[in-house]
């Protein structure tokens, strides 16, 4: 099917500013289901709020757009209720680490069978500006006028030590990879995280004294390199793209089945 | 299933209400005097190929409930107090995509951490308007076993027949108090099943487009019929719109849908009101003690009656006003600071005949206490 089809027409024009990096998650996701040759009715996907999640009102799939923070929450109920169903779960960095965070870490140490996309540009979008949990120190946002003091998460060493198990990151710029990422992840068997680094030149970018979408692309060229590159080895400041975590382990729903024999026994005997 | 006799507390009534309504996945967070409900869950509704999950807080639990109940799912939560603070966001997404969900509330005293083990009914109000925005909700309770068994049943019903959340506002003692419970063989009691949509696929399938009656057939996530399901205002294919009209339509929809259908919503216990120069209001728990004033009263030839309210919300207006105005005087007891005597004030003629017998110290509402303040207000002395 071709990936056109899997848009919904009807809802167009959509509510992004012009270069805003979200457009490019959306084509490597449709691109990812399109390979994977996944049935529109065999896919939910759930969304948060921000600028990212409305993602999911663009799409002809089982679509809920939810609360703040709580994608992952409504998605847990959907994914353990009908397990057979394929829960891709698109978020923002606030939306997925701030008031998210706690779903976030759960879903990974559950290891329930559905894919989060974080689509990270470091600041709050939706809302005007403000610093978000991926923002981290020197960056300049409507609520950090004299520059953000706040440490920041890496999305990967969090969801790593939270027992996700397949943890991947990339950027827009690399289009290649984000469609690849996101095939992967779906196509893993328990919970999987793809953080994708996305621009949003109309705060991030205006704050932060970046002229425009195409030097915020550069800067994703610039200042990534493949996990366990010579490169990163001679200059540590730069952000690793790759598959970083991809392990086996049993999943959430499998080992419900476990508890219903175990419960089923214990009625029959 | 045959009929059954068993002793039990009400949550455990709470649990067996909901398995006999098809409820089929719980998700929910330990909070007392609610766990009982999730304990009992985790070890029952596997028994029947049922899921239960414990979430990492009362929020998610929330919101996992209402995504389960969009793939077909009958599903519900429990909490106390604090918990169901944090839930009033989620429930408040529930009304607005219309999402059919239980919500048991074993009331504690409150505000804050408050009195975790013992009962209050302070949650009235919360219930109510706990979350945000002009809104409609429903809220049933129950003051005796079988009337938990059965009133959680009904919340099942009621949710599945409007798509709204349900709220149960039991309380403490009612939770853990025992009695007798008869669970009738099934199909005795009548279990309402969602209704589905007979549009077939490939058809354009508007999931928010009300049938006459105010109904919306639905159709399950992971069906034929793909849609979008928001928390923001949209229109009938779900897709997010500010317009003015769509915006007031779906509001009324929302509104009208619940409250302009008291017959069936709201639901009444009543004793001794014929001919009652005193009528008690009263609910939960503190209606046991309602009813044994009563009793206690008719053996003294005294006009006592009671009318239990076992729907709170949409609030019973009609019946309280009819039954009300007929009595020399009426005495709400609860156990909060007043919320449901504000209440029959704004819906009596004569709102200065209306007192008030209550308690906000965790302590049930007992005879002494109904006792005194019926000799005052009758007239016989302190
Ligand atoms: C409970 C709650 N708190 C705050 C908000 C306001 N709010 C909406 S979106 C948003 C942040 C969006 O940022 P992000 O998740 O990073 O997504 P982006 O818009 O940048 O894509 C906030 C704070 C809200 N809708 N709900
Ligand atoms: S505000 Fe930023 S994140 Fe939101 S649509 Fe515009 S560019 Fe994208």
């Amino acid at each position: 099917m071709p990936v056109k089809d899997y848009i919904r027409k009807r809802f167009f024009p959509h509510i992004w500013c012009p270069g805003c990096g979200h457009g490019i998650v959306l084509g490597g996701m449709l691109g990812a289901i399109e390979e994977l040759g996944l049935k529109k009715k065999d896919v939910v996907m759930v969304s948060g709020i921000g600028c990212s999640s409305r993602i999911v009102g663009y799409v002809d799939f089982h679509t809920l757009h939810t609360l703040h923070g709580r994608a992952l929450a409504f998605a847990t109920g959907v994914k353990f209720s009908r397990p057979e169903l394929n829960v891709i779960v698109p978020m923002g960095d606030g939306d997925a680490t701030a008031i998210g965070g706690n779903h976030f870490i759960h879903a990974c140490r559950r290891n329930i069978n559905m894919t989060a996309i974080v689509m990270n540009n470091r600041i709050y979008g939706m809302t005007g500006g403000q610093f978000s949990p991926l923002s981290g120190p020197g960056i300049y946002a409507t609520t950090a006028p004299y520059s953000s003091i706040d440490y920041d998460f890496d999305i990967v060493e969090l969801a790593r030590g939270s027992g996700a198990t397949f943890v991947a990151r990339t950027t827009v710029y690399h289009v290649n990879e984000v469609k690849d990422y996101i095939k992967k992840a779906i196509q893993h068997k328990g919970f999987s995280v793809v953080e994708i680094l996305s621009q949003c030149p109309t705060y991030f970018g205006r704050k932060n004294k970046l002229k425009d979408v195409n030097e915020m692309l550069e800067y994703f060229k610039n200042n990534t390199t493949p996990v366990g590159s010579q490169a990163k080895k001679d200059n540590p400041n730069l952000i690793e793209r790759g598959i970083f975590v991809q392990i086996q382990k049993e999943e959430y729903c499998d080992k419900y089945l476990n508890v219903i024999e175990a419960a089923s026994k214990e009625v029959k005997g | 299933m045959k009929e059954k006799i068993k002793f039990v507390q009400g949550n455990e009534a709470c649990v067996e209400g909901a398995l006999y309504a098809g409820c089929n996945f719980f998700a929910g967070y330990p909070i007392t005097p609610s766990t009982e409900i999730a304990e009992l869950l985790a070890a029952r509704l596997p028994q029947s190929g049922g899921k239960f999950i414990q979430m990492e807080d009362e929020i998610a639990s929330m919101c996992a409930i209402i995504g389960a109940s969009l793939t077909g799912s009958k599903t519900m939560t429990a909490t106390s107090g604090p918990g169901f603070s944090l839930k009033q966001e989620a429930i408040g997404y529930a009304i607005m995509a219309e999402i059919p969900c239980v919500i048991a509330n074993v009331q504690r005293g409150g505000p804050s951490t408050g009195t975790p083990t013992h009962v209050s009914q302070g949650d009235v109000m919360q219930a109510r308007w706990g979350t945000h925005g002009d809104h409609a909700i429903v809220a049933m309770t129950a003051s005796n076993i079988q009337d938990v068994f059965e009133i959680t049943i009904e919340a099942f019903n009621i949710a599945e027949t409007f798509r709204t959340p349900v709220i149960l506002l039991f309380d403490e003692v009612v939770g853990h108090m025992r009695e007798k419970l008869v669970i009738p063989e099934k199909e005795k009691l009548q279990v309402i099943e969602r209704l589905r949509t007979s549009v077939p696929p490939g058809t354009d399938y508007h999931p928010y487009f009300p049938r006459k009656d105010g109904r919306l057939p639905m159709s399950d996530f992971g069906g034929e019929h793909r849609y979008n399901v928001t928390g923001l205002f949209h229109d009938m294919w779900g897709f997010p719109t500010d317009k003015p009209e769509i915006v007031h339509n779906l509001m009324r929809h929302l509104v009208d849908k619940i409250e302009n259908d008291p017959k069936h919503i709201c639901k009444t216990k009543q004793y001794f009101l014929e001919d009652a120069k005193t009528v008690l209001v009263s609910y939960g728990a503190s209606a046991r003690t309602a009813l044994e004033i009563v009793n206690y009263s008719r053996m003294r030839d005294r006009k006592v009656g009671l009318l239990e309210l076992q729907t709170i919300w949409p609030f019973p207006k009609e019946i309280v006003s009819k039954i009300c105005n007929q009595a020399e005087r009426v005495i709400v007891v609860e156990m909060n600071m007043g919320q449901v005597l504000e209440l029959v004030r704004a819906n009596v003629k004569n709102p200065e005949k209306v007192y008030l017998c209550n308690r906000y110290d965790g302590n049930l509402v007992n005879i002494d206490d109904v006792k005194n303040v019926l000799r005052v207000v009758e007239g016989r002395g302190i």
